[in-house]
């Protein structure tokens, strides 16, 4: 109505009016947001953040999870300290991961995404392969660590009768602490690379023909097209299958497990966790500590991770 | 900003997964498992109001889970209903912490030694002095002494008891003309002789990473006697002293007569070895005739050879089996009838008709049916001046689970490295015996 006798002072109150609207609308807004805010946020601080606060707390008591809080010693950095230089599972533990982390890096996702420019190239049975080569995936790790456990048998085992040397002085694959890290490994892989094959075959999908048609019509070969262009495409891929080895890498802990208890030679830092706070001898204290350095190696991860996603979209 | 972006959508599944990867495994150790537990306690002593006794069982195996049934039928009557609740053997004791602090069953297993004094000095348990009085004539002192805590209180009724012994096949023995060595010299002999035969003179199986403890037990107790033993196991002995170092010396000298790659085997893969003829004899507890089915009569054993002359064999290594009550039990008067019933003689010779690889813990019991293997059992024991139960039993489980274990298997690993793996038991034992 306004608008009509006084044009001229038309724009303010059409504006504060609108200003009202939205204000008025952004309390429903509000209420919405909040819930679907407040509600992920409360499930997550109650799930993730209190019981990880918690954890790194108890790491520099000494409790055996009996009784109260009242029955809880502090002790400083004492577990800290003592894990570093007195627990002689510590630093195995440790080596063991990086070596899980490294191998898991370089084998399985090679050949996943070797496998995957085969799959991509629409050969015959294509789809059959695809599928076995992903099957080992579907399995729980703690089922992989059984049948290969059937494979490594030293008497009775696959591999040694296909090697020949099941009848004399056969080769202990899982109990030999020299070599059973890397069966053990050669199992995850095994499993790990359908994984890493997938993503990489549904990264090739997406690839677009025309950047490769482009290329050959450049005069690039097969290998230069996939250096030079289809790789470099394919990198959020690659950041997600980085992701994913890491996080498979930092938690393994059901396929040594299975075998051995993750003992003798198998020792792993989730382990260490479980064997410390789970069990008769809870040792609450040590096994947080334990879990918080845990922590500190994924967070390293994580951040770096992080830092260079954000760096890359400011800079965008 | 971090919405729009799609790589960036894996940045929360990572913090999250990680993260509650992390919580769960916190809360698995604090909380998860005594909720769990306590719902399978409860739902037993929920119907204990009206004449109910739950029973927390530890024997899963088929053959003494059937044999403890049977020996508690003759405790099932209308007026007074017992629920038997079975788990795992293993699983039992590693959530034993959780299990007693939830709702324990009324009535439960546990082991003598160490192991009973901590959790009763902790308050989880509760005292059964009022039931050792009605009972306690039925138990040789020493019982007695293995199930008192510190406080002077009883906290455990006995039931089955096994000596360890070296454990062989007679018809083997004879084949071969090998006879009982008696000192470790004799001992070293004759793997040397058993080893020229093409056998492999000891089995030895250390997978489930207790069964090389009863090694270290003979050779400590036999070389330093009964009371360093006890000192040992009680952190007071230095794991870097020379008392220590001697043991390992001696584990050494047998270590090549040890069946190979032993951190592989199962005991029970062991014991077949020896029931087929392929390794000469085995350093267990009786318990190994349950790989004997059919051959009992042609299994025997002889004590630990002797190391020092001071302390002969007087010592052996038998633990004790038997049954704790929970601290607060939801039917008292019920719990304390059903332990008076598992300390009479006929309770314990009922079980063990069904299971004969240990013997009755009360001096009571009709000794006549027992078999060749029980009988020695029971002579071997009588004569002992000393009766350990075994090191996971005698010291702090903390020390025991992970320590200990891991240091055993270290050395059988690497023997001559002994000197870094006594290094890093000292020094767990520094931090575990604190008090």
């Amino acid at each position: 109505m306004s608008e009509k006798t006084a044009p001229e002072e038309a724009p303010a109150p059409r504006v504060r009016s609108r200003r009202k609207k939205a204000t008025a609308l952004g309390g429903a807004d509000k209420l919405v947001l909040g819930l679907m805010l407040g509600i992920p946020t409360l499930i997550h601080v109650v799930l993730v953040w209190l019981p990880s606060l918690g954890s790194v707390a108890l790491s520099f008591s000494s409790w055996d999870g009996i009784g109260g809080f009242e029955d809880i010693q502090w002790v400083g950095f004492q577990n800290y300290v003592d894990i570093f230089t007195r627990y002689p599972r510590f630093w195995p533990a440790f080596q063991h991961n990086l070596i899980w982390l490294a191998f898991l890096l370089v084998i399985p996702t090679v050949a996943g995404l070797f496998l995957a420019v085969l799959l991509d190239r629409q050969i015959k049975f294509g789809r059959i392969y695809q599928s076995a080569l992903y099957l080992p995936m579907v399995l729980s790790l703690a089922l992989v660590g059984f049948i290969w456990q059937l494979i490594y048998q030293p008497e009775q085992g696959l591999l040694n009768n296909l090697l020949g040397t099941a009848d004399n002085n056969p080769t202990n694959w899982l109990g030999d602490p020299d070599i059973n890290l890397y069966a053990v490994l050669v199992a995850a892989a095994w499993r790990h690379t359908g994984y890493i094959m997938l993503l990489y075959l549904a990264g090739l999908k997406s690839v677009d023909p025309a950047l490769k048609e482009a290329a050959s019509l450049d005069g690039a070969n097969a290998f230069q097209t996939f250096t030079r262009v289809t790789f470099p495409v394919l990198k959020p891929v690659n950041i997600v299958v980085l992701v994913v080895t890491v996080i498979e890498a930092l938690r393994a802990f059901d396929i040594v497990y299975i075998i051995n208890k993750g003992r003798n030679g198998l020792e792993l830092l989730s382990v260490l966790v479980t064997d410390n706070i789970i069990g008769e001898s809870s040792r609450i204290g040590w096994g947080s500590a334990l879990a918080v350095i845990l922590l500190l190696i994924s967070l390293g991860f994580i951040i770096t991770y992080l830092y260079q996603v954000f760096s890359k979209e400011n800079r965008a | 900003m971090v919405r729009y972006t799609p790589s960036s959508q894996s940045v929360n599944p990572l913090l999250g997964r990680r993260a509650v990867l992390r919580g769960l495994l916190l809360t698995a150790g604090i909380a998860a498992v005594p909720g769990g537990l306590a719902a399978c306690g409860s739902s037993g002593s929920g119907s204990s109001s009206n004449g109910t006794v739950t029973f927390g069982n530890n024997l899963s195996d088929q053959v003494p889970k059937d044999a403890i049934t049977a020996a508690l039928k003759g405790f099932d009557t209308d007026a007074l209903k017992i629920s038997i609740n079975t788990k795992q053997h293993e699983q039992y004791q590693e959530q034993i912490n959780n299990y007693l602090q939830g709702k324990p069953d009324d009535v439960l297993a546990w082991f003598a030694g160490y192991r009973m004094r901590f959790f009763a000095e902790k308050g989880l348990t509760g005292d059964l002095s009022d039931v050792w009085s009605t009972v306690g004539d039925n138990y040789a002192p020493a019982l007695k002494e293995a199930a008192t805590a510190k406080d002077g209180k009883q906290y455990l009724v006995p039931f089955t008891q096994y000596p360890w012994g070296v454990f062989y096949l007679k018809s083997v023995w004879a084949q071969r003309g090998y006879e009982v060595p008696k000192t470790i010299d004799q001992f070293v002999a004759l793997s040397t002789k058993m080893k020229a035969d093409g056998l492999a003179p000891i089995a030895f199986a250390q997978k489930q990473g207790w069964p090389g403890m009863g090694t270290f037990d003979q050779l400590n107790f036999r070389t330093n006697g009964y009371q360093f033993h006890v000192d040992l196991m009680a952190g007071k002995e230095d794991w870097q002293g020379k008392k220590v170092r001697d043991v390992f010396d001696q584990w050494k000298r047998l270590l090549p007569f040890h069946q190979e790659n032993g951190l592989g085997r199962e005991w029970q893969e062991a014991a077949q070895s020896v029931q087929q003829g392929k390794s000469g004899m085995y350093l267990l507890g009786t318990f190994v005739a349950q790989q004997f089915k059919g051959q009992e009569d042609d299994l025997d054993f002889f004590a630990f050879p002797e190391i020092n002359p001071e302390f002969g064999q007087d010592t052996v290594e038998a633990p004790i089996d038997g049954y704790m009550m929970a601290k607060k039990p939801a039917n008292p008067e019920g719990a304390k009838k059903l332990l008076e019933y598992l300390a009479k003689p006929e309770t314990q010779l009922a079980y063990l008709k069904s299971d004969p690889s240990s013997i009755a813990t009360s001096t009571k019991a009709d000794t006549s049916g027992y078999t060749a293997l029980q009988k020695k059992a029971v002579d071997v024991i009588k004569n002992a001046k000393h009766i350990t139960q075994f090191l996971d039993r005698d010291t702090d489980p903390r020390f025991a689970s992970d320590a200990a274990t891991n240091g055993l298997n270290a050395f059988i690993q690497n023997p001559n490295d002994i000197d870094s793996v006594l290094k890093g038991m000292a020094d767990q034992a520094k931090t575990i015996f604190t008090g």
